[in-house]
């Protein structure tokens, strides 16, 4: 019954998993876009990697690939860290995928903890790896209570830990997976993305899905769907970006990692989408070098 | 201060687990700031009677009515869940006799208070804070504890603040179990008080299970008492207590240790 493409190598069914599973995969697939933020169960499979190395997001990303595709992972925002180069190297060999690390030329991204800085288009997917898919899980830890929450609306308890972040730290100090409502219906974790990329969901011309392996939910948003990060009137939500520019590239607008450079408290601020902050080298943009000694966060 | 209009109403309530009989028939009327004790011994069916009046189990037999929009009532059991939901966030609230199911240990006073707001749409941080702070006021709790964590409270501080939380909505009936089952006397006559002040200034009317006649006699206008699951007597709570009728009445208001 596979229609299994010359290429994929090794024994393999084309990209890893039979066609009955990636079937099944899709079904949840088109339920989760029919109910943009909805959580659909279902039948995770087990995975030659560890729980919590993406699982989900693998899974997702194997139903949606056709021999067409280029794949572009990132953890963290890098290219080349190892779960990124792992899964790439998964999907390169049981997939016979084109790979690169360009977010212009791939048709397919599966990111840990990150949105690419450079805009995404229609004719991309976005595939997020996500750990908790709940939202409710850590303020009610009854999953058929959090299930009558989300099919009743009632997110107030959601607003209760913003009050304790506001009551605790005078802002809203959740920094990353910062709950957003889809479509003004359901309240969805966008997984552990940082806050500022929260913005970047919000109509956005892509498909974005969500695969959360263990706890065996997928969820999505439509393309140009309405995502509001929640706040309150008086503390509206904030992007929170660390001050300063790019050490390599200048860009004073991406999101930026603090790397520490030496043991007496030195650090410098660096894009953290590396594909983004190379092509903006290549463009001929550099970095404020007397920044990279004293620029501070916040 | 009695309305010709009842505001909640049971009629014929029956729950029983399997062939374990937990309440049976329980029919009575309540009008708007009336208060009615229900006595009985542990074991007597009362907690199960109003865990069915709260809408929190389903009686097995019988109907409960509530007057939700003051045009007569309506049957909560054919409500739709969320209807039945959101009365229980708004005009119902409930006590229980140990604040830690009441309350979410976890998150601070303030954060208590302000949940049942956010939960019908309040948006506005300061708005509910200051909502907060007003309520600490009304059930003497200090308003610098906002921030502190219930768990960091005494009993009867946990208990004063979980009313606080129930009744910042200002709901118009309140089902108490045991409200001050656990404390010491001397803040058990506090809670008492300051219950008995806030019923009144705000004209709820109150449902209370109780073992301890005391509370009962302090609070109560009318009372019913329970034992194996049925309601042997009613009355205004005084004539009762007074004048107890069934012998099982009089064994409860002789048994009562006199200081």
């Amino acid at each position: 019954m596979s229609a299994t493409p010359a290429d994929a190598g090794d024994g393999y069914n084309f990209a890893y998993l039979d066609e009955q599973t990636k079937r099944m995969i899709r079904r949840a697939l088109l339920k989760a876009l029919a109910v943009p933020g909805y959580q659909v169960p279902f039948a995770s499979r087990e995975m030659p990697m560890p729980y919590g190395w993406g699982t989900g997001g693998v899974q997702v990303t194997a139903a949606c690939l056709t021999p067409d595709d280029c794949v572009k992972v990132i953890d963290q925002g890098a290219d080349d860290t190892t779960n990124a180069v792992s899964i790439r190297s998964f999907f390169a060999r049981t997939a016979g995928v084109a790979t690169t690390e360009s977010t212009e030329e791939a048709s397919l991204i599966q990111t840990r903890h990150r949105i690419p800085e450079t805009a995404l288009r229609e004719d991309q997917l976005l595939v997020y790896q996500v750990p908790i898919p709940e939202p409710l899980r850590f303020l009610e830890p009854r999953e058929t209570e959090t299930r009558k929450m989300h099919a009743l609306s009632e997110y107030g308890l959601m607003h209760v830990k913003l009050y304790e972040d506001i009551s605790r730290h005078g802002h809203i100090s959740t920094a990353y997976a910062y709950p957003v409502n889809v479509g003004g219906r359901y309240v969805m974790d966008p997984s552990p993305i940082p806050k500022f990329d929260n913005p970047k969901m919000d109509n956005c011309p892509a498909i974005q899905l969500f695969g959360a392996g263990r706890e065996q939910r997928i969820y999505a948003i439509p393309p140009y769907s309405e995502v509001k990060s929640l706040d309150f009137e008086d503390y509206p939500f904030d992007r929170l970006r660390a001050s300063g520019s790019c050490a390599l590239c200048g860009a004073d607008d991406s999101y930026l990692d603090e790397v520490i450079i030496d043991d007496q408290g030195n650090r410098m601020f660096v894009c953290s989408d590396t594909d983004f902050c190379g092509s903006r080298r290549d463009q001929g943009h550099v970095g404020d070098q007397s920044d990279l000694f004293e620029t501070g966060a916040e | 201060m009695m309305q010709e209009r009842p505001l909640f109403r049971a009629s014929a309530v029956g729950k029983s687990y399997g062939k374990q009989l937990g309440c049976r028939d329980v029919s009575f009327d309540l009008y708007p700031g009336e208060i009615m004790g229900i006595v009985g011994e542990s074991g007597s069916g009362k907690s199960t009677l109003l865990n069915c009046l709260a809408g929190q189990i389903e009686p097995d037999t019988g109907d409960i009515a509530f007057d939700v929009d003051g045009t007569g009532l309506v049957s909560t059991l054919q409500m739709s869940e969320p209807e039945r939901r959101m009365l229980a966030r708004t005009q119902w609230a409930f006590v229980h006799q140990n604040p830690r199911d009441g309350l979410r240990m976890a998150v601070s006073a303030g954060g208590n208070i302000g949940e049942r707001l956010m939960n019908i749409g309040a948006r506005h941080y300061g708005n509910i804070r200051e909502d907060a702070i007003g309520w600490m006021g009304r059930v003497e709790l200090e308003a610098n504890r906002i921030d502190d964590r219930p768990a960091n409270f005494s009993g009867g501080m946990q208990q004063r603040l979980q009313i606080a939380r129930n009744l910042v909505t200002g709901p118009r009936l309140v089902f108490m179990d045991e409200p001050t089952g656990g404390l010491d006397v001397s803040v058990q006559a506090r809670l008492l008080d300051l219950l008995r002040s806030l019923v009144q200034e705000l004209g709820l009317a109150v449902i209370i299970v109780t073992h301890d006649l005391a509370v009962v006699r302090m609070l109560a206008h009318r009372m019913m008492v329970m034992q194996k699951g049925h309601v042997v007597e009613t009355g205004l709570a005084d004539q009762v207590l007074d004048d107890p009728q069934h012998p099982y009445t009089q064994l409860l208001v002789s048994s009562v240790l006199q200081v």
